[in-house]
Protein backbone atom coordinates (compact mmCIF):
# COMPACT_ATOMS: atom_id res chain seq x y z
CA UNK A 1 0.00 0.00 0.00
CA UNK A 2 1.18 3.60 -0.69
CA UNK A 3 1.82 5.29 2.53
CA UNK A 4 -0.94 7.72 3.35
CA UNK A 5 1.21 10.90 2.84
CA UNK A 6 1.21 10.13 -0.56
CA UNK A 7 -2.64 10.05 -1.17
CA UNK A 8 -3.24 13.18 1.12
CA UNK A 9 -0.59 14.76 -1.42
CA UNK A 10 -1.95 13.39 -4.76
CA UNK A 11 -5.81 14.23 -3.76
CA UNK A 12 -5.78 16.66 -0.98
CA UNK A 13 -6.15 19.71 -4.02
CA UNK A 14 -8.79 17.59 -5.37
CA UNK A 15 -11.03 17.08 -2.36
CA UNK A 16 -10.55 20.23 -0.89
CA UNK A 17 -11.97 22.14 -4.26
CA UNK A 18 -14.86 19.22 -3.84
CA UNK A 19 -15.08 20.56 -0.65
CA UNK A 20 -15.07 24.40 -1.27
CA UNK A 21 -17.92 23.54 -3.91
CA UNK A 22 -20.41 21.42 -2.07
CA UNK A 23 -20.28 22.95 1.18
CA UNK A 24 -18.79 26.59 0.56
CA UNK A 25 -15.79 27.69 1.42
CA UNK A 26 -16.11 28.63 4.96
CA UNK A 27 -16.65 25.21 5.95
CA UNK A 28 -14.42 23.48 3.21
CA UNK A 29 -11.28 23.27 5.40
CA UNK A 30 -12.89 21.52 8.35
CA UNK A 31 -15.14 19.01 5.61
CA UNK A 32 -11.50 18.49 4.09
CA UNK A 33 -9.47 17.88 8.03
CA UNK A 34 -12.41 15.33 8.73
CA UNK A 35 -12.65 13.69 5.39
CA UNK A 36 -8.75 13.17 5.55
CA UNK A 37 -8.75 12.27 9.50
CA UNK A 38 -11.34 9.43 8.79
CA UNK A 39 -9.87 8.03 5.47
CA UNK A 40 -6.93 7.45 7.47
CA UNK A 41 -8.37 5.51 9.81
CA UNK A 42 -9.99 3.44 7.72
CA UNK A 43 -7.04 3.32 4.84
CA UNK A 44 -5.57 0.08 5.73
CA UNK A 45 -8.68 -1.90 4.91
CA UNK A 46 -9.03 -0.03 1.09
CA UNK A 47 -9.06 -2.86 -0.50
CA UNK A 48 -5.92 -3.06 -3.33
CA UNK A 49 -6.74 -1.16 -6.40
CA UNK A 50 -9.87 0.68 -5.25
CA UNK A 51 -9.98 3.97 -6.86
CA UNK A 52 -8.58 6.29 -3.65
CA UNK A 53 -10.25 9.42 -5.28
CA UNK A 54 -13.71 7.89 -5.60
CA UNK A 55 -13.44 6.63 -2.20
CA UNK A 56 -12.21 9.77 -0.93
CA UNK A 57 -15.21 12.16 -2.65
CA UNK A 58 -17.67 9.30 -1.09
CA UNK A 59 -16.29 9.87 2.54
CA UNK A 60 -15.95 13.68 1.67
CA UNK A 61 -19.69 13.64 0.58
CA UNK A 62 -20.73 12.07 3.82
CA UNK A 63 -18.60 14.74 6.03
CA UNK A 64 -20.85 17.52 3.73
CA UNK A 65 -24.29 16.04 4.69
CA UNK A 66 -23.40 15.42 8.09
CA UNK A 67 -22.05 19.16 7.92
CA UNK A 68 -25.23 19.89 5.98
CA UNK A 69 -27.36 18.38 9.40
CA UNK A 70 -25.68 20.01 11.97
CA UNK A 71 -25.69 23.60 10.35
CA UNK A 72 -29.22 23.63 9.48
CA UNK A 73 -29.36 22.20 13.93
CA UNK A 74 -27.74 25.06 14.84
CA UNK A 75 -27.88 28.09 12.99
CA UNK A 76 -25.14 30.85 13.83
CA UNK A 77 -26.82 33.62 15.86
CA UNK A 78 -25.15 36.63 13.96
CA UNK A 79 -24.97 40.06 16.15
CA UNK A 80 -26.20 42.21 12.43
CA UNK A 81 -27.69 41.49 10.16
CA UNK A 82 -25.62 40.77 7.30
CA UNK A 83 -25.28 42.18 3.86
CA UNK A 84 -28.01 41.73 1.13
CA UNK A 85 -26.62 39.20 -0.97
CA UNK A 86 -24.27 40.81 -4.07
CA UNK A 87 -23.55 39.43 -7.57
CA UNK A 88 -20.82 36.98 -7.35
CA UNK A 89 -17.31 38.67 -7.78
CA UNK A 90 -14.81 37.58 -10.44
CA UNK A 91 -12.68 35.62 -8.14
CA UNK A 92 -12.66 32.21 -6.75
CA UNK A 93 -14.06 33.48 -3.26
CA UNK A 94 -16.89 34.39 -5.78
CA UNK A 95 -16.93 31.28 -7.44
CA UNK A 96 -17.53 29.64 -4.73
CA UNK A 97 -20.44 31.67 -2.83
CA UNK A 98 -21.85 31.14 -6.75
CA UNK A 99 -21.60 27.52 -6.27
CA UNK A 100 -23.51 27.79 -3.34
CA UNK A 101 -26.27 29.45 -4.85
CA UNK A 102 -26.98 26.44 -6.94
CA UNK A 103 -29.18 24.00 -6.04
CA UNK A 104 -27.23 20.88 -3.86
CA UNK A 105 -27.92 18.24 -6.31
CA UNK A 106 -26.20 20.11 -9.10
CA UNK A 107 -23.50 21.74 -6.81
CA UNK A 108 -22.73 18.28 -5.92
CA UNK A 109 -22.70 16.65 -9.46
CA UNK A 110 -20.66 19.17 -10.86
CA UNK A 111 -18.28 19.41 -8.13
CA UNK A 112 -18.07 15.45 -8.61
CA UNK A 113 -16.87 15.04 -11.73
CA UNK A 114 -15.57 18.11 -13.15
CA UNK A 115 -13.48 18.66 -10.32
CA UNK A 116 -12.80 15.12 -8.58
CA UNK A 117 -13.16 13.82 -12.23
CA UNK A 118 -15.68 11.31 -11.69
CA UNK A 119 -17.04 9.60 -14.38
CA UNK A 120 -21.06 9.99 -14.30
CA UNK A 121 -21.37 6.28 -13.62
CA UNK A 122 -19.71 6.90 -10.76
CA UNK A 123 -20.98 10.05 -9.52
CA UNK A 124 -24.85 8.66 -9.80
CA UNK A 125 -23.58 5.52 -7.71
CA UNK A 126 -23.20 8.93 -5.16
CA UNK A 127 -25.98 11.17 -5.81
CA UNK A 128 -28.80 8.44 -6.70
CA UNK A 129 -30.37 8.84 -10.12
CA UNK A 130 -29.41 7.48 -13.29
CA UNK A 131 -26.54 8.56 -15.20
CA UNK A 132 -27.84 10.63 -17.97
CA UNK A 133 -29.85 12.55 -14.86
CA UNK A 134 -26.49 13.48 -12.90
CA UNK A 135 -24.83 14.39 -16.26
CA UNK A 136 -28.03 16.67 -16.66
CA UNK A 137 -27.51 18.20 -13.22
CA UNK A 138 -23.97 18.80 -14.01
CA UNK A 139 -24.91 21.01 -17.39
CA UNK A 140 -27.13 23.15 -15.80
CA UNK A 141 -25.16 24.30 -13.06
CA UNK A 142 -22.86 24.84 -15.09
CA UNK A 143 -25.00 26.59 -17.16
CA UNK A 144 -26.59 28.55 -14.56
CA UNK A 145 -22.56 29.62 -13.27
CA UNK A 146 -22.56 30.69 -17.09
CA UNK A 147 -24.93 33.49 -16.49
CA UNK A 148 -23.74 34.18 -13.23
CA UNK A 149 -20.88 35.13 -14.92
CA UNK A 150 -21.98 36.76 -18.14
CA UNK A 151 -20.01 39.64 -17.63
CA UNK A 152 -16.90 37.76 -16.55
CA UNK A 153 -13.99 38.51 -19.24
CA UNK A 154 -11.83 36.40 -17.32
CA UNK A 155 -12.56 33.25 -18.23
CA UNK A 156 -12.92 31.60 -15.00
CA UNK A 157 -15.23 29.28 -16.50
CA UNK B 1 4.04 8.34 -10.14
CA UNK B 2 4.99 11.69 -9.25
CA UNK B 3 7.98 11.64 -6.54
CA UNK B 4 7.22 13.47 -2.99
CA UNK B 5 10.45 14.20 -2.11
CA UNK B 6 10.48 17.09 -0.35
CA UNK B 7 12.94 19.11 -2.30
CA UNK B 8 12.58 22.64 -2.85
CA UNK B 9 9.43 25.31 -1.52
CA UNK B 10 7.54 22.15 0.36
CA UNK B 11 5.16 19.40 -0.59
CA UNK B 12 2.35 21.17 -2.93
CA UNK B 13 5.02 22.86 -5.34
CA UNK B 14 4.44 20.43 -8.01
CA UNK B 15 1.41 22.31 -9.30
CA UNK B 16 -1.76 21.60 -9.92
CA UNK B 17 -2.92 17.86 -9.78
CA UNK B 18 -4.97 17.57 -13.26
CA UNK B 19 -7.87 15.73 -12.54
CA UNK B 20 -10.54 16.86 -13.53
CA UNK B 21 -11.36 16.20 -17.73
CA UNK B 22 -11.82 20.16 -18.12
CA UNK B 23 -8.93 21.05 -16.28
CA UNK B 24 -9.08 24.97 -16.74
CA UNK B 25 -10.94 28.21 -15.41
CA UNK B 26 -13.06 26.73 -12.55
CA UNK B 27 -10.25 23.74 -12.21
CA UNK B 28 -7.54 26.50 -12.28
CA UNK B 29 -4.96 26.00 -9.01
CA UNK B 30 -5.83 28.63 -6.79
CA UNK B 31 -2.97 30.49 -5.89
CA UNK B 32 -3.55 30.43 -1.79
CA UNK B 33 -4.21 26.70 -2.17
CA UNK B 34 -1.01 25.40 -1.14
CA UNK B 35 -0.64 27.79 2.22
CA UNK B 36 -4.09 26.44 2.74
CA UNK B 37 -3.04 22.67 2.25
CA UNK B 38 0.11 22.78 4.11
CA UNK B 39 -1.51 24.02 6.94
CA UNK B 40 -4.56 21.36 6.37
CA UNK B 41 -1.81 19.04 6.44
CA UNK B 42 -0.31 20.00 10.04
CA UNK B 43 -3.42 19.61 11.29
CA UNK B 44 -4.28 16.46 9.99
CA UNK B 45 -1.12 15.44 11.60
CA UNK B 46 -1.33 16.40 14.88
CA UNK B 47 -5.47 15.39 14.59
CA UNK B 48 -4.15 12.10 13.73
CA UNK B 49 -1.75 11.93 16.65
CA UNK B 50 -4.50 13.02 18.66
CA UNK B 51 -6.43 10.14 17.58
CA UNK B 52 -4.04 7.38 17.89
CA UNK B 53 -4.18 7.00 13.86
CA UNK B 54 -0.72 8.39 13.08
CA UNK B 55 1.20 4.67 13.26
CA UNK B 56 4.43 6.10 11.74
CA UNK B 57 5.72 9.70 11.90
CA UNK B 58 8.56 11.04 9.48
CA UNK B 59 10.55 14.44 8.95
CA UNK B 60 13.54 15.04 6.73
CA UNK B 61 16.32 16.85 8.02
CA UNK B 62 19.51 18.28 6.69
CA UNK B 63 22.88 16.76 7.66
CA UNK B 64 26.60 17.44 6.89
CA UNK B 65 25.69 13.51 5.57
CA UNK B 66 23.26 14.87 3.53
CA UNK B 67 19.56 14.53 4.36
CA UNK B 68 18.61 12.37 6.30
CA UNK B 69 14.37 10.71 6.95
CA UNK B 70 13.91 10.09 10.26
CA UNK B 71 10.46 7.91 11.18
CA UNK B 72 9.14 7.13 14.75
CA UNK B 73 6.05 4.91 15.87
CA UNK B 74 4.91 5.42 19.22
CA UNK B 75 7.30 3.38 20.44
CA UNK B 76 10.18 5.35 19.92
CA UNK B 77 12.24 6.13 16.73
CA UNK B 78 11.83 3.46 14.16
CA UNK B 79 14.53 4.44 11.41
CA UNK B 80 16.77 6.87 9.84
CA UNK B 81 17.93 6.56 6.33
CA UNK B 82 20.22 8.45 4.32
CA UNK B 83 18.76 10.51 1.19
CA UNK B 84 20.50 8.09 -1.22
CA UNK B 85 18.12 5.32 -0.35
CA UNK B 86 15.44 7.26 -1.89
CA UNK B 87 12.81 8.60 0.33
CA UNK B 88 9.84 7.19 -1.68
CA UNK B 89 11.87 4.25 -1.21
CA UNK B 90 12.18 4.09 2.61
CA UNK B 91 8.80 5.71 2.99
CA UNK B 92 6.94 2.47 1.09
CA UNK B 93 9.14 0.06 3.12
CA UNK B 94 7.68 1.57 6.26
CA UNK B 95 4.51 1.18 4.59
CA UNK B 96 4.96 -2.09 3.81
CA UNK B 97 6.52 -3.16 6.82
CA UNK B 98 4.88 -1.63 10.05
CA UNK B 99 1.68 0.19 8.38
CA UNK B 100 0.44 2.62 5.76
CA UNK B 101 -0.65 5.30 8.29
CA UNK B 102 2.54 7.37 7.72
CA UNK B 103 2.31 11.65 7.95
CA UNK B 104 4.78 13.47 7.64
CA UNK B 105 4.32 14.69 11.06
CA UNK B 106 8.27 16.66 12.02
CA UNK B 107 6.81 17.33 16.09
CA UNK B 108 7.31 13.46 17.01
CA UNK B 109 10.40 13.53 15.42
CA UNK B 110 11.53 16.68 17.51
CA UNK B 111 13.59 15.37 20.22
CA UNK B 112 16.07 12.70 17.81
CA UNK B 113 16.56 15.78 15.51
CA UNK B 114 17.63 18.15 18.29
CA UNK B 115 19.96 15.22 19.56
CA UNK B 116 21.21 14.60 15.98
CA UNK B 117 22.22 18.17 15.48
CA UNK B 118 24.14 18.15 18.66
CA UNK B 119 25.85 15.18 17.67
CA UNK B 120 27.10 16.54 13.94
CA UNK B 121 27.89 20.08 15.94
CA UNK B 122 30.63 17.81 18.16
CA UNK B 123 28.57 18.64 21.45
CA UNK B 124 26.44 14.97 21.63
CA UNK B 125 28.53 11.88 22.79
CA UNK B 126 25.72 9.68 22.90
CA UNK B 127 21.86 9.83 22.21
CA UNK B 128 19.43 9.60 24.75
CA UNK B 129 15.95 8.38 22.67
CA UNK B 130 13.38 5.68 22.91
CA UNK B 131 14.26 2.94 19.71
CA UNK B 132 11.71 0.94 18.19
CA UNK B 133 13.49 -1.79 17.02
CA UNK B 134 10.96 -3.62 15.09
CA UNK B 135 12.62 -3.56 12.03
CA UNK B 136 15.36 -6.15 13.07
CA UNK B 137 14.99 -9.25 14.06
CA UNK B 138 17.63 -12.53 15.17
CA UNK B 139 20.94 -12.31 15.04
CA UNK B 140 21.55 -9.22 13.03
CA UNK B 141 19.09 -7.55 16.21
CA UNK B 142 21.91 -9.20 18.35
CA UNK B 143 24.61 -7.71 16.27
CA UNK B 144 22.69 -4.11 16.41
CA UNK B 145 22.20 -4.31 20.30
CA UNK B 146 25.70 -5.04 20.44
CA UNK B 147 27.21 -2.11 18.40
CA UNK B 148 25.90 0.40 20.94
CA UNK B 149 28.59 -0.75 23.15
CA UNK B 150 30.85 1.14 20.96
CA UNK B 151 31.90 4.37 22.54
CA UNK B 152 32.23 7.65 20.82
CA UNK B 153 35.08 8.09 18.86
CA UNK B 154 36.14 4.33 19.27
CA UNK B 155 36.05 1.44 16.53
CA UNK B 156 35.94 -1.59 16.08
CA UNK B 157 35.59 -4.67 13.43
CA UNK B 158 33.36 -6.79 11.75
CA UNK B 159 35.18 -9.61 13.26
CA UNK B 160 35.78 -7.92 16.96
CA UNK B 161 31.91 -7.15 17.04
CA UNK B 162 31.44 -11.11 15.93
CA UNK B 163 33.56 -12.27 18.59
CA UNK B 164 31.36 -9.75 20.89
CA UNK B 165 27.98 -11.46 19.80
CA UNK B 166 29.83 -14.92 20.78
CA UNK B 167 29.67 -16.42 17.24
CA UNK B 168 33.18 -15.36 15.99
CA UNK B 169 32.34 -17.06 12.66
CA UNK B 170 29.52 -14.81 12.01
CA UNK B 171 32.20 -11.94 10.35
CA UNK B 172 30.36 -11.88 7.12
CA UNK B 173 26.68 -11.95 9.01
CA UNK B 174 27.85 -8.79 11.15
CA UNK B 175 28.84 -6.86 7.80
CA UNK B 176 25.12 -7.24 6.53
CA UNK B 177 23.81 -6.84 9.85
CA UNK B 178 25.69 -3.40 9.82
CA UNK B 179 24.42 -2.66 6.27
CA UNK B 180 20.64 -3.20 7.51
CA UNK B 181 21.04 -1.47 10.54
CA UNK B 182 17.87 0.35 10.74
CA UNK B 183 18.95 2.91 12.96
CA UNK B 184 22.05 4.34 11.20
CA UNK B 185 24.21 6.96 12.93
CA UNK B 186 22.45 6.50 16.52
CA UNK B 187 23.21 2.54 16.59
CA UNK B 188 26.87 3.30 15.58
CA UNK B 189 27.43 1.04 12.81
CA UNK B 190 29.94 3.60 11.33
CA UNK B 191 32.02 2.63 13.77
CA UNK B 192 32.71 -0.77 12.56
CA UNK B 193 35.66 -0.78 10.27
CA UNK B 194 37.49 -3.81 8.25
CA UNK B 195 39.97 -5.70 9.89
CA UNK B 196 43.01 -4.44 7.66
CA UNK B 197 42.07 -1.02 8.73
CA UNK B 198 40.21 -0.03 5.75
CA UNK B 199 36.96 1.78 6.35
CA UNK B 200 34.32 -0.50 4.90
CA UNK B 201 30.68 -0.49 3.73
CA UNK B 202 28.37 2.31 5.01
CA UNK B 203 24.73 2.51 4.16
CA UNK B 204 25.07 6.20 3.56
CA UNK B 205 27.92 5.57 1.74
CA UNK B 206 31.12 4.86 2.11
CA UNK B 207 31.78 9.14 2.02
CA UNK B 208 29.23 9.38 5.03
CA UNK B 209 31.32 7.21 7.08
CA UNK B 210 34.27 8.37 6.78
CA UNK B 211 32.79 12.10 7.50
CA UNK B 212 31.24 10.64 10.69
CA UNK B 213 34.64 9.15 12.16
CA UNK B 214 36.86 12.39 11.10
CA UNK B 215 34.20 14.38 13.15
CA UNK B 216 34.63 11.80 16.28
CA UNK B 217 37.97 11.82 16.04
CA UNK B 218 38.32 15.71 15.97
CA UNK B 219 36.30 15.61 18.99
Amino acid sequence: MKPFEQIVREHGPAVLRVCRAVVGPDQAEDAWSETFLAALGAYPDLPEGANVQAWLVTIAKRKAVDQHRSAARNPVPVDEIPEPVRAPQADTDGLWSALKTLPVRQREALAYHHLAGLPYAEVARLLGGSEAACRRSAADGIKKLRTLYEEDRHGIL
Amino acid sequence: MASFETDGAGPYDAGPTGTGPTDTGLLAPDPREDAVLATLHSRLAAGAEFAGLLDVAYTVIDSPVGRLILAATDAGLVRVAFECEGVDTVLQDLSTRISPRILEAPERLARPAAQLGEYFDGTRRSFDLDLDLRLTAGYRRTVVQTLQKIGYGHTSTYAGIAALTGNPGAVRAVGTACGRNPLPLVIPCHRVLRSDGTTGGYRGGPAAKKILLDLEAAA
